[in-house]
């Protein structure tokens, strides 16, 4: 039994006292469960709300993240209420409830699907968006950015750079190549950011210089 | 005798970059127990399946094709020791091994890069590749039993499901890490929800600190709870969770509460096999591995 302790630095909201309930005859988009179906969540419509996802989802007992409350949502057609909403992105994606549905639903792909519509519409976070650019940028998105890392694997006797696409520009390359062809750049606004991180550094070094003449 | 068997090795992103000692002390140990390994130059970011896939799921089929593809072209099986990344060739192959058309929209979109791909290359973690060289094999390999050491296994997710497409005999209560476990002489002790996920995956670790450190502390207190020496692990972003949820939650508390060793299966088994701890990267760990060391006789 996982138990939401005192511990839990998480803040959960659960009362229409302090969220209003959701008007179902607003907004309603019909559309969005096919967009659903075909963007990775084909079997969306085979679920009849028994609760398995939740009652066996570990985000679920830390925060008020509800997989079947999403799922009966899209296919109330809440398309805006379920992509803008924060709780779309706690899922750690580990399967449980895909793994006990009874009806074949496979909420965490239906999660994803859900995702993948979210951010074609502008629902980005922030350290997502920042990964993103990193796969198009360095095509790993935990990349070997600083000297201090690659220090680390010689310090365990291992050659500084690795054999993956660090080491060979010719394969973060066909990477790029991949990300442009796949709309994936256009997509995470991948141009706009590396802009405004190099002004933002401009900025900082700027700053720096200033403050050692003072 | 064990027969030796040839790899294409995927490192992925966390493990070369962030935690060499698991790469070190997987290059090190799999050699000697007939696995060899074999470069996969220019392979990139499987990529993540829980943010990658979750920003665009036809981009995400399309780079862990390539990096399927070029195994396919080195005419190895991939071998990995990230449950991420085995996920998500996992389940790109699945993929296109069930719906052509996808197939040929992968092969569309490497036209032009020389890139061949029919999806022929299998994906393995290296914990499936050690277990069926089989534990009475292993067994023979180990010179330093690690008696008395109490360990708290960590399966993770993506290494056990979604079980329709993994090859493990059950869907739950899982036992066969506990077993290679016990096989080096500790003792891998129970505890509560064993089988919880870590609360890094799915864009939580990075955009959720707080949600993934609570999931994370959940698990270690039930491991303390029990008085485990370590946390035992098959995956290197499990393994950066614990490293990194330990390290901000003590930070946040102004006290050092949580100083659980994580250790991942190859180091374990290195240790058993009496390689030394600095060989296999135990001195390059965030949490210090000594307490846990010193309980291992001599």
């Amino acid at each position: 039994m996982i138990q939401a302790s005192a511990r839990s630095r998480c803040v959960t909201v659960t009362t229409t006292e302090e969220k209003p309930a959701v008007d179902v005859d607003d907004d309603v988009d019909l559309e969005f469960v096919e967009m659903i179906k075909k963007t990775g969540g084909p079997n969306i419509q085979n679920c009849y709300q028994c609760g398995t996802c939740s009652g066996s989802c570990p985000a679920g007992a830390f925060t008020n993240y509800l997989v079947r409350g999403i799922i009966r949502k899209a296919l109330l057609g809440l398309k805006e209420e379920v992509i803008s909403s924060p709780d779309l992105w706690f899922c750690t994606t580990c399967y449980a409830c895909t793994d006990r549905c009874p009806q074949d639903v496979k909420p965490t792909d239906v999660i994803k699907a859900i995702r993948n519509v979210a951010v074609a519409e502008g629902y980005m976070l922030g350290p997502h968006q920042k990964v993103a650019a990193k796969v198009v940028e360095a095509a790993h998105a935990v990349p070997l950015d600083k000297e201090s890392w690659q220090n680390l694997r010689v310090k365990v006797g291992l050659e500084p750079v690795p054999p993956n696409a660090s080491g060979n520009p010719w394969a973060i390359d066909e990477i790029r190549k991949i990300t442009k062809k796949s709309g994936f750049e256009k997509l995470i606004g991948y141009e706009e950011f590396m802009k405004a991180q190099k002004e933002k550094a401009k900025k900082k070094a700027e700053e720096k210089k200033s403050q050692k003449k003072e | 005798m064990t027969e030796t068997q040839t790899y294409s090795f995927f490192l992925g992103c966390v493990m070369p970059n962030r935690f060499p000692n698991i790469e070190k002390s997987i290059r090190v140990v799999l050699p000697k127990i007939g696995i060899e390994l074999e470069e996969l130059e220019g392979a990139s970011c499987c990529p993540a399946p829980g943010v990658i896939r979750s920003f665009s799921e036809p981009t995400w089929l399309a780079i862990a094709s390539r990096n399927l593809a070029l195994a396919e072209k080195a005419g190895h099986d991939i071998i990995t020791g990230c449950n991420g990344c085995y996920g998500t060739f996992k389940e790109a192959l699945l993929e296109v091994r069930e719906h052509p058309d996808r197939l040929k929209e992968v092969q569309k979109v490497f036209k032009g890069l020389g890139l061949k791909y029919k999806a022929k290359a299998e994906a393995k973690h290296l914990i499936e590749v050690i277990y069926d060289i089989g534990i009475e094999e292993l067994t023979k390999k180990v010179t330093r039993p690690l008696t008395g050491l109490k360990v708290g296994v960590h399966y993770g997710c993506h290494l056990l499901k979604p079980s329709k497409n993994r090859p493990w005999k059950q869907t739950e209560r899982h036992t066969f890490l506990d077993e290679l476990v016990e096989l080096t002489g500790a003792e891998s002790v129970s505890y509560t929800d064993k089988f919880m996920c870590c609360g890094a995956g799915g864009g939580v670790r990075g955009s959720n600190a707080p949600v993934s450190n609570d999931i994370a502390t959940e698990k270690l207190d039930n491991m303390m709870d029990v008085g485990v020496d370590c946390v035992l692990n098959v995956c290197s972003f499990c393994h950066l969770q614990f490293e990194v949820a330990q390290a901000q939650v003590n930070k946040e508390l102004a006290e050092k509460k949580y100083q659980m060793p994580v250790i991942y299966y190859t180091q374990l088994l290195g240790l058993a096999m009496g390689l030394e701890p600095e060989e296999l990267g135990f001195h390059q760990h965030m949490i210090k591995t000594q307490p846990m060391l010193d309980k291992i006789p001599e």
